[in-house]
């Protein structure tokens, strides 16, 4: 029952949210409380996980592999945790940081539709439901996307459909070809057909293996497909563009730890996407943080980092070991809190000056100390600086990568790193530390206090999470390694859905 | 059947990347609703296309027998068609305004948020 609640949570409080239509103050106090009930419901889920093991629900009783299963392994678990923290966050957030006028088309139902389709693309065990949870949330994206209605928004807009409807036809091709190989659609049950089909047609089933790849890589924005990442990310309101940058990307990294653990889980499966994926995230790594590198848009520069913390992660699922999993995962969660502080205070910096233009931005270190430290670490925990976050999350990917033998892709890290904290001190210089060029001075605007209020609490917690996640990695590492355990070994994931029926 | 079903899915997808590499809004709409239906039509094929029995169990029966027909790939392909409608809907509606905002239905016009 835990399993499907914090699914459920999102979706009764979007629909409070419309039953409460054109009433915004219902709407708006749904939406925090509904976010903070979800938080309670992913620990309470995440603790039972850690206690009892994987909990499996099967949708209306039909056993697995007959009818839809969701499945909450450790790794679900985890995600889902994160996901209801970001979105409490946001929500608190978007009270200000979201107009008046969007809030009465209905932008928190949208908001809380979309966290529905991420809950549910963590927590489903079913190939064809991911596809139908990926569907939700990125109807919900496109509409939270286009709100607004002004050209830089359609314009950004346009890319980012025509690319995401593009790998939504791509991955519901190849459910539909993998249902034809092994004719079922159940994660568990293709774990077990897909292993004995690939002896005997090996080619089909890694030609399979790629083309889930693209249609996930074009979600994930992994290179060569993620042009229609920083095209788009930086035109919505700031709420918008950091609950985008915190979860979606990492739905589509999350499914395809989940395909190549799960179901493409053999060695010569693996042994030949393994190349592709290390290519890709050297490719990603390296062409995401040079992107950044040229911007003077701030939200620009934070939306090619996307990218390039993209690299990082495939290359932690492309190593392929027990460690540079477990790696992965803590950086997963590093790099949404992290990332997400950023663009939280790129908004709080463009309501004080009406800019996102790092050429016209300056002077914040000398007037708005606090700030510039909100900035300064997750900037820093970002580029890998012990002992915060990254640090710890880079040092384990790299540890693993080092032991499996990885050299290059390793280096390609490393070399990464710098310039990510090349282009984290652009934005430290040219907004924080100089002076304001004198053709841009004008006088900060002025925050109401009630409204500072509510942008500043999630900007610092989110702050502190970055701090306390490197101070506590010893206890969050043993987490993120038993979730890795339960991803490699396969058996405990496959007995727990289809235990019953075998 | 099969043949001719393959062949039909082979002519969509190929028609719809086509019309995917123009640069009008209208034919990159066109394309991707070709894509989709080649898609579903793949799924359908796939499934089996054969003459049999509908998939029901006798009374007094707890399994079924003999040749019955795959009612998943239906089940699929109907639910990947509410969605595609919804999506489509969606993107003809955004390049409406698109067009009605940018001035012009060429792909290649859309460079404000690259600078």
């Amino acid at each position: 029952m835990i399993v499907v609640l914090p699914i459920l949570t999102p979706l009764i409080t979007a629909l409070i949210g419309l039953i409460a239509w054109g009433n915004s103050r219902i709407q708006r106090l749904a939406s925090v409380v509904g976010s903070a009930v979800g938080v309670v419901i992913a620990v309470i889920l995440l603790l039972t996980v850690q206690e009892n093991g994987i909990q499996v629900l099967y949708v209306g009783n039909w056993v697995a592999p007959f009818g839809i299963t969701l499945v909450a392994d450790l790794f679900s678990a985890i995600m889902v945790t994160i996901t209801a923290f970001m979105g409490l966050m946001v929500a608190i957030y978007a009270l200000v940081d979201i107009d008046k006028d969007l809030e009465v088309v209905g932008y928190h139902s949208l908001y809380q539709f979309l966290l529905v389709g991420v809950t549910g693309s963590f927590l489903t065990g079913d190939l064809f439901n991911l596809f139908v949870w990926f569907e939700i949330m990125l109807l919900s994206s496109f509409v939270m996307l286009t709100l607004m209605g002004k050209r830089a928004q359609i314009e950004g807009a346009v890319k980012y459909v025509i690319m995401n409807m593009l790998s939504s036809v791509i991955f519901l091709a190849s459910i539909g070809l993998l249902y034809g190989v092994t004719g079922t659609v159940n994660m568990a049950d293709l774990a077990n057909r897909v292993s004995s089909a690939a002896d005997q047609r090996l080619s089909l089933i890694i030609s399979l293996a790629m083309l889930f790849t693209v249609a996930f890589g074009m979600k994930a924005a992994i290179f060569p497909l993620f042009s229609w990442l920083p095209a788009s990310y930086h035109t919505p309101p700031t709420a918008i563009t950091t609950i985008f940058g915190a979860l979606l990307t990492k739905v589509g990294v999350y499914a395809l730890i989940r395909v190549y653990t799960l179901i493409f889980n053999t060695p010569e499966i693996f042994n030949y996407a393994q190349i592709i994926l290390l290519l890709a995230a050297g490719l990603t790594m390296v062409i995401g943080v040079f992107g950044a590198v040229a911007q003077y848009g701030f939200r620009r520069l934070l939306s090619f980092h996307i990218v390039s913390q993209i690299g990082y992660l495939i290359m932690g699922l492309a190593i392929f070991t027990v460690a540079s999993l477990a790696g992965t995962i803590f950086y997963l969660v590093h790099v949404i809190l992290a990332k997400s502080a950023l663009f939280l205070v790129s908004g709080i910096v463009y309501r004080l000056t009406g800019t996102y233009d790092l050429k016209k931005l300056g002077g914040f270190y000398h007037n708005n100390m606090a700030l510039s430290m909100l900035f300064f670490i997750p900037a820093i925990a970002l580029a890998g600086i012990p002992p915060l976050s990254g640090f710890w999350a880079k040092f384990a990917i790299i540890k693993a990568g080092l032991e499996a033998g990885n050299y290059w892709i390793i280096g390609t890290g490393l070399f990464v790193s710098v310039f990510t904290l090349y282009s984290m001190i652009k934005i430290w210089t040219y907004a924080f530390m100089r002076k304001r060029p004198d053709a841009y001075q004008a006088p900060l605007n002025t925050i109401p206090a009630s409204e500072a209020r509510l942008l500043w609490i999630p900007t610092v917690v989110i702050g502190l999470a970055t701090i306390l996640m490197g101070i506590f990695a010893g206890p969050l590492f043993e987490l993120s390694t038993a979730a890795a355990e339960q991803l490699m070994n396969t058996e405990m994931y496959i007995t727990a859905v289809l235990g019953g029926t075998q | 059947m099969n043949l001719l079903l393959a062949i039909t899915v082979g002519f969509l997808y190929a028609a719809g990347i086509y019309m995917l590499l123009r640069r009008s809004f209208v034919k990159l709409i066109l394309g991707l609703a070709l894509l989709g239906h080649a898609t579903n039509l793949l799924i359908f094929t796939i499934g089996g296309v054969e003459r049999a029995a509908p998939p029901l169990i006798p009374y007094g029966e707890k399994v079924l027998s003999g040749d019955y027909a795959n009612p998943l790939p239906q089940a699929l392909v109907l639910t990947a068609i509410v969605i595609g409608l919804a999506t489509s809907a969606f993107a003809i509606v955004l390049m409406r305004r698109a067009y009605v905002l940018v001035g012009t239905d060429d792909v290649d016009e859309l460079v404000t948020t690259d600078k």
